[in-house]
């Protein structure tokens, strides 16, 4: 059945046994694996623009109205630009795309064992789409009075009315690329569910799907169900900006809060969304490289599920201080304590994993390991935040970004590598340096903590997110807290410093790096029994899959490993 | 998981228990609905907080009930005519064609309809810019009529395949879903908006 509706739906186009034309081959393709790989990499240039743009602010909050190298004095409309489209970029443009949309795309169809994508032309439009949405994105700087400078969050009255942004074309600009964007990841999205229940190999069933799939799965669903209310409230928005309507206008009836409930009932389960992915790369991670099975499989996927279904109930959590009815504030304080249990109970799933197995600390070993720790250094923090009475102290203070940031560097960028670096060399048939990645891990590792455990002490004492120079708050710029600032901005400028070091690694090792065997971790699941590179068209012939995907150490059997389509 | 020692007799893959376009349709009418559900939610939010007697606005005119109910009931007779379609479908997809013409006439009609409504109203000085409830009037009821353009588009689409006999009976039943969302998603915004 996979088979048939591949062909139908590939049609004639880039899918012929013809020679493809270098054009169709790296702009035209339907073939998944070169679609993850432009995910990948225009995700990884948006992740330049978005760390250029911390560390121009990152400067400035160090180093208050002095020229910043590389970019210039900063004023106060370009730091809320830079602020509000580095938060942007990351999430959208960064997380999403590579996480999601990159991964998806090269595993799915690896990892369940069939040629394609269902739909590998919608797949093809999903790209070009997101494609489209950065351009508009990168239009947004170009424009009369500049970037967008209202935060990533886009409240209203701020972003409604030009009199108080400053930008007039900016803001609506900037959310009809966040609504493009969310079109490709509707399009990739139905992609990869659609692939995953009805491309899987026989003999495939449910428990013997790698937990990576379910999450990408279970975290595309998600991002359906929320991303719809968005839209909406994107399209009332842009109509305020550009038409004069009054949906977020109290004088003529409407309500501003009402955005922040549209923005949030999408923007919380967003956070699920990108974390579930990584937390299925570490799944795959640390099962292969401490020999042992995923501790408690259905455990993890009811859980996973289970959190989804809870990450729409706790999006006013946000909104402690907008005005809420107490009461409702603390039915959202109990969700959102509530939902810290799956999450603290993933963690103990991972632990359990490990206890006991023979662990080999290859690099994405180190990043996965990291990614528990730095993620549960983010859960525990976030048990502040949700409790309604300390969030009123905390809300908008640098606890709050220390916090998110714990959150979202674990999942957008160590989650990254560790995918990364466990994939690559089925991604492009070559290994990466390892002392080289070791060096950079440790590097990368020690600078994030030193930016971001400052930035929790900053914001206890009260320091307010939304300020661009301290200067004019004398109880803010006492001497230890500048010190601490700069503290943070020197670690970010040592780790900035060090990620040329994995670009050269990756970009040289891509084309000149020691040739992969197809299965370098002695892992179960398909992606690893097939080529590296896997050809076009994935598996010859087409794999069956007669086990689950973590039978690691099974007794009895000489290898420690038992891929999932061995007969035997 | 298996027990180690056992080996799994070889793999036998059955049918899908949703057909890939089919499944595809129903995650889009999912999200589709989430949308409609974003504004109609907005709506019922900014209504429920409005001073009494403030929603809708005094100055705002009544809204064409009557004859909107009207459009609703061709709607409504449009979706029973693809629910027609599906069945004829069964023995003979080229027996459709008829029943799917119906639905599109009335489709069209309902557009009609809607357009007939919209520079009536707008030309009385009820706008978008008027009020908020202006505002959500439009937009809601223009987000749905867009939907309906797209689904007349579909159907004629349709035709043209069912003409040539290359469409496939998944992609049809993914056809009719969307077309029976775009039916059933206007009793709820009737029902909201202009009662």
């Amino acid at each position: 059945m996979a088979e048939t509706h591949g062909h139908e739906a590939h049609g004639h186009d880039a899918h012929g046994h013809h020679e493809e034309g270098w054009f169709v081959k790296y702009f035209w393709s339907t073939d998944h694996k070169m679609i993850a790989k432009q995910y990948l990499l225009t995700g990884m240039l948006l992740g330049a623009v978005g760390a250029y743009f911390a560390y121009v602010f990152r400067m400035q909050l160090a180093f208050p109205n002095k020229p910043v190298p590389g970019y210039g004095l900063v004023t106060g409309a370009d730091y809320n630009a830079l602020v509000t489209n580095h938060g942007a970029i990351m999430i959208f443009w960064v997380a999403m795309p590579v996480l999601i949309a990159a991964f998806g795309n090269f595993l799915i169809p690896l990892m369940v064992g069939c040629d394609d994508m269902v739909f590998p032309r919608l797949n093809r439009l999903s790209y070009q789409i997101f494609l489209v949405s950065a351009l508009v994105l990168a239009a947004s700087f170009f424009v009369q009075g500049g970037a967008f400078g209202g935060a990533w969050t886009s409240y209203p009255p701020l972003s409604a009315k030009a009199e108080y942004s400053l930008t007039d074309l900016g803001p609506t600009l900037w959310l009809a690329a966040v609504a493009l964007e969310f079109v490709a990841f509707l399009l990739g999205g139905i992609n990869f569910v659609t692939t995953a229940m009805n491309s899987r190999a026989p003999g495939m069933k449910a428990f013997d799907i790698p937990m990576a799939v379910w999450m990408i799965v279970i975290a595309s669903i998600l991002f359906m169900c929320s991303v719809g209310p968005l839209v909406a409230g994107a399209v009332m928005l842009m109509f305020d900006q550009q038409v004069g309507t009054g949906f977020f206008d109290p004088d003529r009836g409407g309500d501003p809060v009402l955005w922040q409930h549209l923005f949030w009932f999408f923007g919380h389960p967003e956070v699920y969304v990108v974390l579930l992915p990584a937390l299925g790369f570490v799944a795959e991670i640390i099962t292969t490289f401490s020999r042992k099975r995923l501790f408690a499989y259905r455990t993890v996927l009811y859980t996973t599920i289970g959190t989804g279904v809870l990450s729409f109930f706790v999006w006013a959590h946000h909104q402690f201080i907008a005005g809420i009815d107490p009461r409702m504030a603390n039915v959202f304080s109990v969700t959102t304590v509530l939902i810290s249990i799956p999450i603290a109970e993933m963690t103990f799933v991972y632990i359990a994993t490990l206890f006991g197995g023979s662990i080999s600390f290859r690099v994405p070993m180190l990043w996965a390991l990291a990614f528990i720790a730095e993620f549960l250094m983010g859960g525990v923090t976030g048990i502040f935040l949700g409790a309604s009475g300390a969030d009123i102290y905390f809300h908008d203070t640098y606890f709050v970004v220390a916090h998110f940031h714990y959150t979202f560097f674990p999942i957008a960028i160590i989650g990254t590598f560790a995918g990364l670096t466990y994939w690559f060399p089925k991604m492009f048939g070559r290994h990466m340096n390892e002392t080289v990645n070791k060096v950079h891990f440790w590097i990368t590792i020690t600078c994030f903590n030193g930016i971001f455990l400052p930035l929790f002490v900053l914001g206890a004492a009260g320091d307010h997110r939304r300020i661009f120079d301290y200067g004019n708050f004398p109880e803010l710029s006492q001497p230890w807290m500048q010190d601490l600032r700069v503290f943070a901005t020197v670690s970010l400028l040592i780790m900035l410093a060090v990620q040329p070091l994995f670009l050269a690694n990756f970009f040289y090792s891509m084309f000149k790096g020691r040739k992969a065997e197809a299965n370098p971790w002695k892992a179960n699941t398909l992606e690893w029994q097939c080529p590296s590179p896997p050809p076009h068209g994935n598996f010859s012939p087409l794999p069956e899959v007669y086990r689950g995907p973590y039978e690691y150490s099974a007794e009895g059997r000489a290898d420690d490993f038992w891929p999932q389509n061995s007969p035997t | 998981m298996a027990d180690s020692t056992t080996i799994r007799a070889r793999p036998v893959k059955g049918p899908p228990i949703i057909e890939s376009e089919l499944l595809a349709m129903i995650i889009f009418v999912f999200a589709d609905v989430m949308f409609f559900a974003g504004f109609i939610s907005a709506y019922a939010l900014v209504g429920a907080r409005a001073p009494i007697g403030w929603w809708p606005p005094p100055g705002d005119p009544a809204l064409p009930v009557a004859a909107a109910g009207g459009a609703t009931v061709a709607l409504l007779l449009s979706g029973a005519a693809v629910f027609q379609a599906g069945r004829a479908a069964k023995a003979d997809l080229a027996a459709a064609r008829r029943p799917l013409a119906v639905a599109m006439a009335l489709a069209v009609a309902f557009v009609g309809y809607q357009v007939f409504e919209f520079v009536r109203l707008s030309s009385g000085g009820f706008t978008l810019q008027s009020s908020a409830n202006g505002g959500f009037f439009y937009t809601i009821v223009g987000a749905h009529g867009l939907h309906a353009v797209s689904a007349v588009v579909v159907l004629g689409w349709t035709q043209r395949e069912l003409a040539a006999g290359r469409l496939t009976r998944a992609a049809f039943s993914a056809i009719r879903l969307y077309w029976y969302f775009v039916v059933l998603l206007w009793p709820a915004i009737y029902t909201t908006v202009y009662l």
